[in-house]
């Protein structure tokens, strides 16, 4: 048999409980990705995609939010049965996360290069001054002179303020790296020099990314395999150059079609018409049905099961079963 | 260009210098252009390029520091409050945030009617209320919704209520500030489709401004590309992605990642960041990052000047043949 693959999610079910009810924030989710890759994680708000990355974590606030079944092999151990102090010294060490926001994600109040040290000293038996080297090459390497390893944060740019959450992410070297939505509080130019540089860390540090991104342009550049995820689940999955070049799921097509192009016609826009479901309220059937523009009778009556339309390539559509293709 | 009677708008020469402790900060610094009727200009650039202080500083929300602004012929900066307030009727804008941008303890019908109110439009409740269904109508409203407060809405909704707040009084000129920067895609396509149609229909004239370039070709007639409170560059959208000639357009552009997998595409990926506005240096605000730059290009501030037909760059190289 061989090395199972580095991450393994198995119908991961995630629920937020409330006064009113259950809010189904991820269904039955199955994912792998395996050693090196990189697979992006697609949809629109409220898809589920942040609460997916803080389930792998084991970040949810608890409560409300409950991990309900499933199970996320890594290096294929189950986190979810890790204690508190094993997932701590994972989380950051082998498997690490940048999020959105760089200017509140950082420490106020501490010099970036401390946020760096610490973020070494906790995860490694380097002295401190091994540490605070590491440190300072760490800026080095993500682009900040290390002469300013003494600024605090809000004497950074944003794009700084990022290439500083990224140093602290991959100090540790750790195996798999967790980046939601890591450009998009950011310029494009700025966006583009942040993409390159961790393009270039992924590669020496031979780091397996999740990306969750809303922006398709990122995702085709950037991730071997793309998931698309709708209200809590994964619609369609495939390799990036499968999914891009045929999308077979309505909801996939319509995101497409949502996009301006930089080349083409400018006539309408084939968008997706009305909104994104209600996670406490999902319609009966394929969520995704009463905005759907193939749905036939069966879609509000049954739930449709992941199916493997090609090799690789799943969807999630009672229509698309891969012999009656529209 | 074309004749000046087809031009709705005309700027000349805006400057906006706003005074802060660390010194003089030039917002903008000398924009000129103009805007024919029922067409639409696209206004793009990064954060803090003088955008958004352009779009208020043309409808008066913000006094420019020098600079000339005629509306349909009539000199804006000169105008007296009480003209200007007639003026406004036939200019509005719809902002970014659909968050912030509406009052929390005000319903749909409330918001919606409150320009009406504020001009004395309507003579009575009922004929108010008829005008207020017809806007959420043409906007996209749901009439049910009437009675909802904002914080029942989602984005998209919310920004139809921007969007019929801006029509209510039955304008000409609309400025866009980034109307679909804060909504998903999905929702950005309705309502850019929303826009499209309101255009076709009515004829609006639109200042659209957006740092996203896929969005803002789709919308535009012109694109006005700005850098550092300036223009650097402008076109149609067609010449502007066929033949960007500035070096900071074509970083720009080179920037966007496009949804195609293993697109090859030559990635000019610039050197450090926007450098402050507040008492630049002399010469070309780009300097610092321009991966062509001279001597010269330290030296003068380059003009915003005719490179071909239709097409102006302000780039000392332009002349030369460009640049990269």
């Amino acid at each position: 048999m061989s090395d199972p693959p580095l991450l393994d999610i198995q119908d991961l079910v995630i629920r937020y409980e409330k006064r009113k009810g259950a809010v189904c924030a991820v269904e039955g989710l199955n994912l792998r990705l395996e050693r090196g890759k990189t697979l992006g994680f697609v949809g629109e708000t409220g898809a589920g995609k942040t609460t997916a990355a803080l389930g792998i974590m084991r970040l949810l606030p608890e409560p409300p939010g409950k991990i309900v079944s499933g199970r996320i092999l890594f290096n294929g151990e189950n986190l979810l049965d890790k204690s508190e102090d094993e997932m701590r010294s994972i989380r950051g060490g082998k498997i690490a996360m940048i999020f959105q926001d760089p200017m509140t994600s950082l420490n106020p109040v501490a010099t970036i290069g401390d946020q760096i040290t610490e973020m070494i000293s906790l995860h490694s038996d380097l002295s401190r001054r091994d540490s605070i080297r590491k440190a300072s090459d760490m800026l080095d390497l993500v682009g900040i002179r290390r002469e300013r390893a003494g600024d605090y944060p809000h004497q950074l740019s944003g794009g700084m303020k990022q290439r500083v959450v990224i140093a602290i992410a991959l100090a540790c070297s750790p195996e798999l790296l967790i980046a939601d939505e890591p450009t998009t509080a950011l310029d494009v130019t700025i966006q583009a020099q942040v993409l390159d540089l961790m393009k270039g860390l992924k590669e020496a540090f031979s780091t397996s990314l999740l990306m969750i991104s809303h922006d398709l342009g990122i995702v085709a550049e950037f991730c071997d395999d793309t998931a698309i995820m709708y209200a809590g689940r994964v619609v369609e999955y495939a390799s990036t150059a499968e999914l891009f070049g045929n999308p077979i799921h309505p909801y996939t097509r319509g995101l497409f079609g949502s996009i301006p192009s930089i080349t083409g016609g400018k006539g309408d826009l084939r968008t997706i018409p009305g909104l994104t479901p209600d996670a406490s309220n999902l319609p009966p059937g394929c969520p995704f049905q009463p905005r759907c523009d193939i749905a036939g009778p069966e879609c509000s009556k049954e739930a449709p099961r992941p199916t493997e339309v090609k090799f690789g390539h799943y969807c999630l559509c009672h229509l698309n079963r891969g012999e009656n293709q529209p | 260009m074309t004749k000046n009677d087809n031009m709705l708008l005309n700027a000349r020469d805006i400057k906006k210098i706003f005074s802060t402790k660390q010194g003089l900060l030039h917002a903008i610094d000398g924009v000129s252009f103009s805007i024919a009727r029922g067409t639409t200009l696209g206004l793009v650039g990064e954060s803090g390029c003088g955008k958004s202080t352009l779009g208020r500083v043309l409808i008066r929300l913000i006094e420019a520091t020098s600079g000339s602004v005629s509306f349909d012929g009539v000199d804006l900066f000169n105008l007296p409050g009480h003209r200007m307030k007639e003026m406004r009727r036939r200019m509005q804008i719809v902002f970014q945030d659909p968050f912030s941008s509406l009052n929390p303890r005000l319903n749909v019908t409330d918001l919606i009617s409150e320009p009406l109110v504020v001009n004395g439009v309507c003579n009575s409740r009922a004929e108010r209320m008829q005008r207020v269904y017809k806007l959420m109508d043409t906007v996209g409203l749901a009439r049910r919704l009437h009675g909802a407060f904002p914080h029942e809405l989602d984005g998209g909704r919310r920004q139809r209520i921007g969007i019929a707040r801006a029509l209510a009084l039955e304008p000409e000129f609309i400025v866009l500030d980034e109307p679909v920067s804060a909504l998903d895609v999905c929702i950005q396509a309705q309502i850019l489709n929303l826009l499209g149609a309101l255009k076709r229909d009515s004829n609006y004239t639109y200042l659209f401004i957006s740092h996203n370039m896929s969005v803002v070709r789709h919308v535009s007639d012109i694109i006005a590309v700005m850098y550092m409170g300036r223009i650097v560059e402008m076109a149609d959208y067609d010449s502007i992605f066929a033949e960007p000639v500035h070096p900071y357009t074509k970083a720009l552009l080179s920037a966007i990642p496009i949804p195609v997998p293993g697109a090859v595409r030559e990635r000019i990926l610039l050197e450090g960041e926007v450098p402050s506005p507040i008492d630049p240096p002399a010469g070309c605000g780009f300097y610092s990052r321009c991966f062509c730059r001279e001597d010269i290009c330290g030296q003068t501030t380059p003009e915003l000047a005719e490179f071909k037909l239709n097409h102006s760059v302000a780039c000392h190289l332009a002349k030369k043949g460009g640049c990269g």
